[in-house]
């Protein structure tokens, strides 16, 4: 769009990206802080379905031991599924997202402040959660660290891809259902890398390669998501 | 997008040229050729369903199915959605929003403005629809954009509120800003343009003084 050569009656130079950045990151934590039972709901999520998992296998230590990582690994996909379909919908509900994308300039600035915020309640929150989780599940203590460097590495590709998928479907009323369907396929090489890092290390592999894969998908899903989370939301805006 | 006549003395803040919209195989509007001045306020006028909100977001790019060409300045647009998060309190929305339009953030200035000051810490979803819809209008008063886009600006508002509005505006006019207004209650400013939008017909051609 050309803009007119007018002087505009109040206008200013263009507000610093940054500035942007850190007025869309404080918005964000205030208002997690605001809605903590919402925030820590997929924590609680995490925590609750770990412990019916030990409780249903009972006493057996060694069997879920071997599936443990895999476990964990589906169940923080889970979380993150949760945390994704409350991402917009606030925002789109209220009006706020709509002058979000109209008003940022450019958009995807206040799009990843908001998405750093929502992976550190989630992705962050349970990769330091992990040792405690693992615990529960018999992980063995000397791949507790590795499954920390797994979740660190892998989740931030979980927030980035799933925010495009949240993005597609803010616009539905019941969107849950497909935004689990538009979204787990996405997270399915991220599944694949991190629950075999963690049973390959439990067999004394090296997996180096497998945490530089999951750093690749998050790199990538940085570089791309922001864009398409812009224009998945001028579709739902429309 | 075409581009807006650069050359001549006073640039248009606003221009369609053969604007048309289809929703579902018929014509919302078509063929509007308009240039919208500095100190001029467009009332968007018609029936429900005659298009008048979808015209809004043609402007603002967010309807992307439209024919024929316009060009549009920066703009400010208040639409249904009030654009007030609930959990967050008058001063911190107000302060998004300068930072998200590059304008100072007159957080205390703008709420007088709007009748509320003293609420700049008070969480919106206290506040009553009224309340947050004052809340929505401070956004104007932080200025940053010299065109504004309205959508029902008049919606629950109490008669001061509406009084608030019809001010806002006529310094925006005055100020040498444009308005585009969506509404059924006329602003009451003389000097308005008009638009009137008939459901599926064509509009009445734009351009000419009522």
């Amino acid at each position: 769009m050309s803009r007119p050569p007018l002087p505009p009656p109040s206008q200013t130079g263009p507000v610093g990206v940054a500035g942007l950045f850190a007025a869309q990151l404080g918005r964000e934590w205030v208002a997690s802080l605001r809605t903590l039972a919402e925030t820590l709901n997929p924590l609680v999520f995490l925590f609750l379905a770990v412990t019916l998992f030990a409780l249903g296998v009972g006493g057996d230590a060694e069997a879920l031991a071997n599936q443990a990582g895999a476990i964990l690994w589906v169940l923080v996909l889970l979380a993150t599924l949760l945390t994704l379909e409350a991402l917009f919908r606030r925002d789109y509900d209220d009006g706020t997202l709509e002058q979000l994308v109209l008003l940022g300039k450019p958009a995807f600035v206040p799009i990843l402040a908001k998405l750093a915020v929502q992976w550190a309640l989630s992705g962050l929150a349970m990769t330091v959660l992990a040792p405690a989780v693992g615990m529960l599940l018999f992980l063995p203590a000397e791949v507790l660290g590795l499954t920390m460097l797994t979740l660190l590495a892998g989740s931030p590709a979980l927030t980035l891809l799933g925010a495009v998928a949240a993005a597609l479907t803010v616009g539905l009323r019941r969107g849950g259902v497909l935004l689990a369907l538009l979204a787990l396929p996405l997270f399915v090489p991220t599944l694949i890398f991190g629950a075999g890092a963690i049973s390959l290390a439990m067999a004394g592999v090296d997996v180096t390669g497998q945490l530089y894969w999951l750093l690749a998908i998050s790199v990538l899903a940085l570089t791309v998501a922001p864009f398409a989370v812009i224009a998945a939301l001028r579709i739902s805006l429309e | 997008m075409a581009g807006a006549g650069q050359g001549s003395p006073v640039a248009p803040l606003l221009r369609l040229d053969g604007l048309g919209c289809q929703r579902d195989e018929r014509w919302l509007f078509r063929d509007l050729t308009l240039d919208l001045n500095p100190g001029e306020l467009l009332q968007l006028e018609g029936p429900n369903g005659s298009g008048k909100s979808t015209l809004l977001r043609v402007l603002l790019g967010l309807y992307p199915d439209f024919t024929g060409t316009l060009s549009v300045a920066e703009c400010l647009y208040l639409g249904h959605r009030p654009g007030v998060s609930a959990v967050l309190t008058a001063a911190e929305n107000l302060r998004w929003y300068a930072a998200l339009q590059g304008v100072p953030a007159d957080v205390a200035g703008a709420l007088e403005r709007v009748g509320m000051a003293g609420y700049e810490n008070v969480v919106c979803q206290h506040m009553s629809a009224g309340q947050q819809r004052r809340i929505a209008l401070a956004r104007l008063a932080l200025g940053g954009a010299p065109l504004w886009l309205l959508d029902e600006p008049l919606t629950a508002l109490d008669t001061a509120g509406q009084d608030l509005v019809r001010a806002l505006v006529a310094e925006h006019l005055a100020a040498g800003g444009a308005v585009v207004c969506a509404t059924h209650q006329p602003l009451g400013i003389a000097t308005a343009r008009r638009m009137v939008l008939g459901a599926g017909a064509r509009a009445v051609p734009a351009g000419a003084e009522p």
